[in-house]
């Protein structure tokens, strides 16, 4: 790819403490308004990353550039027109309101004694109502809660005006709502504004949905990034976390506990989702199951194959064939226990009813 | 909107309110304490004698030598006192920072104190400037050892416990001085140590204007600064501000102020913690450029209300400012500790 059409890029970038390297060789690009999230796991060095960026650290090699221009070169006055930080370090201003620290924002652009002139005051305003903050504006900035503290503090970055924001974990400390509230205004503000966000998160179901360009931070090297489809892998995920294979559920997103380990005693026929409560729920019994015959495009399909230890799986759209069925059979004898959930049979799934009426006959069969 | 501009105008009432009554009371004090003292002078007189510079020559001496020159440097070490608390408190971050917890007093003292004895013994007279290049010295040595020591400790309580350490060291090195210093000296340096605004002239009135006008100012012009480091340093930095220059300002012009107090008025203490958390408080802000103003304003209220104490209550024994400023002081910061706990 051509390097020149990126808006940021890093160039053999190392970064860590202590003139020692921490991760190396950093090279990426982003184009203007795409939204970049580093994952990993914790102590990785993601946030050192995130500060060699924004100058706080130094770079120990390379550098990072804004359309062609080199970050070290900026003065911190320049790069703070270009550049806007919401950091993970507790702020504990004193009597401040909310609205001042929004104004705080527009620091780069001031005067000599910081006065705010109309047109300051008009963008503090737009900022506080990007992040529908308008109501908190005269609170006492310790007297909210961390969502509305993120809020503000992402207002503040706003103000600043700046062609980047960089965010270390801003969703930590929030609650569902907020995460997705505050995870919503980025992508606007990327969308409609062209800002380019740079953030870690550690919700990496969130990454997948919110980022257009991932990077893994584990180890010396980066060694995977690019678009959440080419990152959201089981293979990536599972080894960035060093996560049980099966574990990561790629369409969902999501993780599941480690399946329960033994002999299995106990087989589960569902289908169309029925199934994931009953599967989660043998997960927290530490009790060991068999599950089929279930479609590959189902919905109880990929917690399934994470939970369970063997799934007997039929191919979409084709009828159950007589080897699917024989091995559900054989692994129906080996247990003592048939839990049935409540889905239709149709068609093409007709031979379920022969495995539910093989259970009912062996006296073995829980209907739920 | 409607609400947020009834809010602004509740706002700038109340500044304007609080700086109204500073000044009120800065003037009020004033005239106050030039008309009481052991020796009872009428108003009349006093009137007479500033404004046409007749009288009796007793009376005369009492205002213009005494009285006059004193009151001058409370009011204006007392600002620059409260200025200095309300930089080390931005510069630690910390609410209870403040030239006299920190050791910076009493690094100032001891190289005031050496100086002193020194000169004393080999020149024979002492200028004002050269003992204020001795505190200023002496403040940023002391700071120099906090800052080594909060490399290290990272809790502030650590750090205050090292300052009061470092405190304790130099008051005692400085009390060792005193012992073995010529009897002559030792009643001018035994009043000094314990913190005075007595025995004031003309003379220091000039170099503490000129100082404190100086630093003061540059405090000021430093509002906007000042208000992006509150933030922390890293949101400091990333608005566009050097912190490494800024802190090397921050630290001379908070030594440079407490070391100005020091040298003239020896080590007070609570000032520097009380009066700002006070102005703040009442304020309702934090913000420097009506913080800074409105601190100075209240430190020399501060100083020139404890100095009325210290003069008359026990007249004509004089009581040392310290004790003064500690006994209104501490309550406050002790009270203003209590609260915060509550808030957390």
């Amino acid at each position: 790819m051509d390097k020149n059409c990126y808006y940021f890029h890093t160039k053999d970038l190392s970064v860590g403490y202590k003139g020692k390297p921490l991760i190396r060789d950093i090279s990426i690009g982003l184009h203007k308004g795409e939204i970049l999230t580093l994952i990993g796991p914790n102590g990785s060095g993601k946030s050192t990353i995130l500060k060699s960026i924004t100058k706080h650290l130094q770079a120990i090699a390379g550098d990072s550039f804004v359309e062609e221009i080199s970050v070290k070169s900026l003065s911190y006055k320049e790069l703070s027109k270009k550049m806007a930080v919401v950091l993970t370090e507790r702020l504990r201003p004193e009597m401040m309101s909310c609205r001042d620290i929004v104004s705080t924002g527009r620091y780069p652009y001031t005067g000599t004694m910081g006065i705010l002139s109309e047109e300051d005051k008009k963008i503090v305003d737009e900022a506080l109502q990007k992040v529908h903050g308008e109501d908190l504006s005269d609170r006492d900035f310790l007297s909210i809660s961390d969502g509305q503290k993120q809020r503000i503090l992402l207002a503040r970055a706003i103000c600043q005006k700046p062609e980047i924001i960089i965010l270390d974990e801003p969703t930590s400390f929030l609650d569902i709502k907020h995460k997705l509230e505050l995870l919503t205004i980025l992508r606007q503000m990327a969308k409609d504004e062209n800002i380019t966000v740079i953030m870690s998160l550690h919700e990496i179901d969130l990454a997948q949905k919110i980022s257009d360009k991932i990077m893994c931070v584990k180890g010396e090297m980066i060694e995977n990034f690019g678009t959440p489809k080419e990152i959201f892998t089981k293979e990536i995920i599972t080894s960035l976390y060093e996560i049980e294979e099966g574990a990561y559920n790629i369409s969902f997103g999501s993780v599941e506990l480690p399946k329960p380990v033994g002999e299995a005693k106990t087989f589960v026929i569902s289908s169309c989702g029925s199934g994931i409560e009953v599967f989660r729920h043998l997960q927290k019994e530490k009790i060991p199951f068999y599950c089929g015959i279930i479609y590959e495009n189902d919905l109880d399909y990929s917690v399934a194959v994470s939970l369970a230890t063997e799934v007997v799986t039929a191919t979409p759209f084709e009828e159950i064939t007589d080897e699917q069925y024989a091995r559900a059979i054989k692994l129906i004898d080996l247990c003592d226990h048939v839990i049935k959930t409540d889905f239709p049979i149709g068609k093409s799934n007709k031979r379920i009813e022969d495995l539910v009426k093989y259970a009912e006959m062996k006296d073995i069969l829980e209907c739920r | 909107m409607e609400y947020s501009y009834k809010q602004n105008i509740g706002k700038y009432a109340r500044y304007n309110a609080v700086f109204i009554l500073l000044i009120v009371a800065y003037i009020a004090l004033t005239i106050w304490n030039i008309n009481s003292g052991s020796v009872d002078i009428s108003i009349r007189d006093i009137c007479k004698i500033i404004f046409t510079g007749e009288g009796e020559p007793i009376s005369y001496n009492i205002i213009w030598k005494i009285r006059l020159p004193r009151i001058l440097t409370a009011g204006l070490l007392g600002g620059a006192l409260a200025l200095a608390g309300f930089l080390l408190q931005t510069f630690f971050n910390n609410p209870i920072a403040g030239p006299f917890v920190l050791g910076i007093s009493s690094g100032a003292k001891l190289f005031v104190a050496v100086v002193m004895i020194v000169i004393l013994k080999y020149a024979g007279t002492i200028s004002s400037l050269s003992m204020v290049g001795a505190a200023f010295l002496g403040s940023l040595i002391s700071m120099g050892f906090v800052l080594l020591a909060a490399r290290k400790v990272r809790q502030m309580p650590m750090l205050l416990v090292t300052g009061i350490m470092i405190s304790y060291i130099c008051s005692a090195i400085t009390e060792f001085l005193i012992t073995f210093a010529k009897d002559s000296d030792i009643v001018n340096l035994h009043n000094w140590s314990q913190g005075s605004f007595s025995g004031m002239d003309w003379d220091s009135v000039w170099v503490c204007t000129v100082i404190v006008g100086i630093a003061t100012l540059t405090v000021f012009l430093l509002s906007k600064p000042i208000g992006a480091y509150q933030m922390g340093e890293s949101y400091a930095q990333s608005m566009g501000l050097n912190i490494k220059t800024f802190r090397v300002v921050l630290i001379l012009l908070s030594s440079l102020l407490a070391g100005c107090v020091t040298a003239f008025a020896g080590p007070i203490s609570f000032v520097g913690i009380a009066v700002p958390h006070l102005i703040k408080l009442s304020l309702n802000t934090s913000k420097p450029i009506i913080v800074i103003p409105a601190a100075f304003l209240g430190g020399g209220v501060f100083c020139l209300f404890c100095d009325y104490i210290a003069r008359t209550v026990f007249s004509p024994v004089e009581l040392s400012i310290s004790t003064v400023t500690a006994m209104f002081g501490a309550p406050i910061v002790i009270v203003m500790l209590i609260r915060r706990q509550g808030q957390r």
